[in-house]
């Protein structure tokens, strides 16, 4: 394998990135923080169309929209008379490796063999993995997943052991690191010795390829139903599920469908923290990576992400692990329907909600995932448990991620909280004022971009900017 | 002395990429105090004993050396004993369904 130290490595970044995805972002800059989104996806050539046919071809895509017909009783059974709209589950564990990711993996994979590489690399330690993984094989593709896998001790999280497990069955090389963000560094090295493509999560291609789920959902509701879903929940990690899935629901005409990001919260866990690695309970989905890449998506393992996920939601909410592992319990013995964990995230957010709106009303739960051996809450718990994590029932307020899972004694007791929109947009604000070369001024065309990127207005970013200006100054 | 492997067989190597003091500036106190560790499973290229430095041929064709640390490990993720927080949830909800304003 190629030699280079990690600080001659991180220096090539920008090279290997070129010749790892066939693509110049610099072709796209148009300003000191703006750069082209629309076209920069527009040019890859997939509008929604074509991502179906290709995704058509491997089988994915086309999965069932379920109507959870007794987790909705269950929901009218807490709410006020009239309330507790109907529950839809997208299942999405119907794709070949097992979830969306699928969707992510299908227009890398296919994007990397019409342009001739030889396989493909992606950093992930999640069900993306495993999608790639399959994807490749199907393609005749070679296949590399670097995972960040085990702590010092050696001790490997269970969910991940499992997607090793899944992508070493589907003929990957898996690269199992411990803990720390210099996975980066192994990622670029390996893509520089393999020459294979990037498929990073981030790419253009890996958000396109989940727009056809936002189109699907509108569709299957409106025969289903007759009408558009009134509130559309997705699991919100790294932005791109929000974004696929939101631009697919724009494209199907769903216009006034309220689309919300759910997420685990985890706040107090470090990300990078060795003794934290194995505290955490979910793997994905979680607010240790929903909000940094929502208040600055570019900090991905591309120049610049094609997931923005601020651009994007109307509401962004977080629900407990407690709450989670409760709605997974009940997916599978309401509904028979054995999926998840991390995926029921947005099933978690989806009972609170639905019991606030009308009864007519539709929520669609985006997503659903495969369970097995290590990827389930049996196996979660179990290591909370042998790490003194304190496992109990009661109400979810009072746990504290790493220290204490406490699990819903009534449904009732499942609640939204609301993460603080303003406050995400001021944060990316002032991210992009370091993110400004000294001594540069944002021009006309990077504040149009940041109004976009924050979903607010050009008056907006020039008072935030003024502000957040003054304060350094 | 451990028993020497033979080539072709499916094992794991380990071999560590950045010692403590090589960690990146960002990484918390407890991160950078440990080394940041890889391994990778692949077919064994020449016979080798655990221990010793070795180059296996990965799933991708790739050549990568290490220390041969274990023959055709295993998968240990599992289960594990059910959880009681879990157990009665089913119970539960089903009850609360057969109420009264669950009723069918």
């Amino acid at each position: 394998m190629t030699g280079g130290s990690y600080e001659a490595i991180m220096a090539q970044r920008g090279e290997i990135m070129r010749e790892s995805l066939g693509l110049d972002y610099a072709r796209y800059v148009t300003g000191a923080l703006a750069f082209d989104y629309e076209r920069l996806l527009a040019d890859t050539g997939y509008d929604v169309d074509t991502a179906r046919a290709v995704q058509g071809r491997t089988a994915v895509g086309n999965t069932p929209l379920v109507e959870l017909h007794n987790i909705t009783a269950l929901v009218r059974s807490i709410a006020s008379p009239g309330r507790g709209a109907r529950i839809f589950v997208k299942d999405e564990a119907a794709n070949p490796s097992g979830s969306f990711k699928d969707r992510r993996a299908s227009l890398s994979v296919h994007e990397a063999k019409q342009r001739g590489y030889a396989g493909v690399v992606a950093a992930t330690s999640g069900n993306y993995g495993a999608a790639v993984a399959s994807q490749a094989a199907r393609a005749g593709l070679r296949c590399i997943v670097v995972q960040e896998a085990f702590d010092s001790r050696g001790v490997a999280q269970p969910e991940i052991a499992e997607k090793t497990r899944a992508c070493e069955a589907y003929g990957a090389e898996v690269m199992r690191l411990s803990v720390g963000p210099e996975l980066f560094y192994v990622f670029l090295r390996t893509l520089k010795d393999s020459g294979y493509f990037n498929a990073s999560l981030y790419t253009p291609y890996s958000v396109l390829g989940i727009e056809t789920l936002g189109r699907e959902l509108a569709l299957q509701a409106r025969e289903q139903t007759g009408r558009d879903p009134d509130v559309v929940i997705a699991t919100h990690a790294g932005g791109g599920n929000v974004t696929g899935t939101a631009r697919g629901l724009r494209q199907a005409g769903a216009a006034h469908t309220v689309l919300v990001a759910a997420s685990v919260d985890l706040a107090g866990l470090h990300m990078a923290s060795d003794r934290d690695f194995n505290r955490k309970s979910f793997t994905t989905g979680h607010t240790g990576f929903s909000v940094p890449f929502t208040v600055w998506p570019d900090r991905a393992d591309v120049p610049r992400s094609a997931a923005r996920p601020l651009r994007y939601m109307d509401r962004f909410v977080t629900v407990t692990q407690g709450e989670v592992f409760y709605a997974t319990q009940v997916l599978a013995e309401l509904e028979g329907l054995e999926r998840g964990p991390a995926g029921n995230t947005s099933l978690a957010a989806a009972v609170a909600i639905a019991r606030e709106l009308e009864d007519e009303q539709i929520v669609v739960v985006q997503e659903t995932e495969y369970t097995g051996a290590g990827k389930h809450p049996i196996a979660q718990l179990n290591l909370a448990k042998r790490l003194g994590i304190e496992v109990r029932r009661g109400d979810p307020r009072d746990g504290e991620p790493g220290r204490r899972i406490v699990i819903p004694e009534h449904p009732a007791q499942i609640a939204v909280v609301d993460v603080d929109l303003p406050r995400l947009r001021r944060l990316y604000l002032q991210h992009a004022v370091e993110a400004l070369p000294a001594g540069a001024k944002p021009s006309d065309v990077d504040l149009e971009f940041l109004a976009a990127d924050t979903r607010s207005t050009r008056t907006y970013v020039e008072e935030t900017l003024h502000e957040l200006g003054g304060k350094a100054g | 002395m451990a028993e020497r492997i033979a080539a072709g067989t499916w094992v794991e190597i380990h071999r560590v990429v950045l010692r403590p003091g090589e960690r990146a500036p960002s990484v918390p106190a407890d991160t950078r105090e440990v080394p940041l560790e890889m391994r990778v499973k692949g077919f064994l290229a020449e016979a080798a004993a655990p221990g010793e430095e070795a180059e296996i041929v990965t799933p991708a064709g790739r050549r990568l050396r290490g220390t041969l640390t274990e023959a055709n490990p295993a998968y240990t993720h599992g289960f594990g004993p059910p959880i009681p927080e879990l157990s009665t949830i089913g119970r539960e909800v089903r009850n609360l369904l057969a109420g009264p304003r669950g009723a069918p």
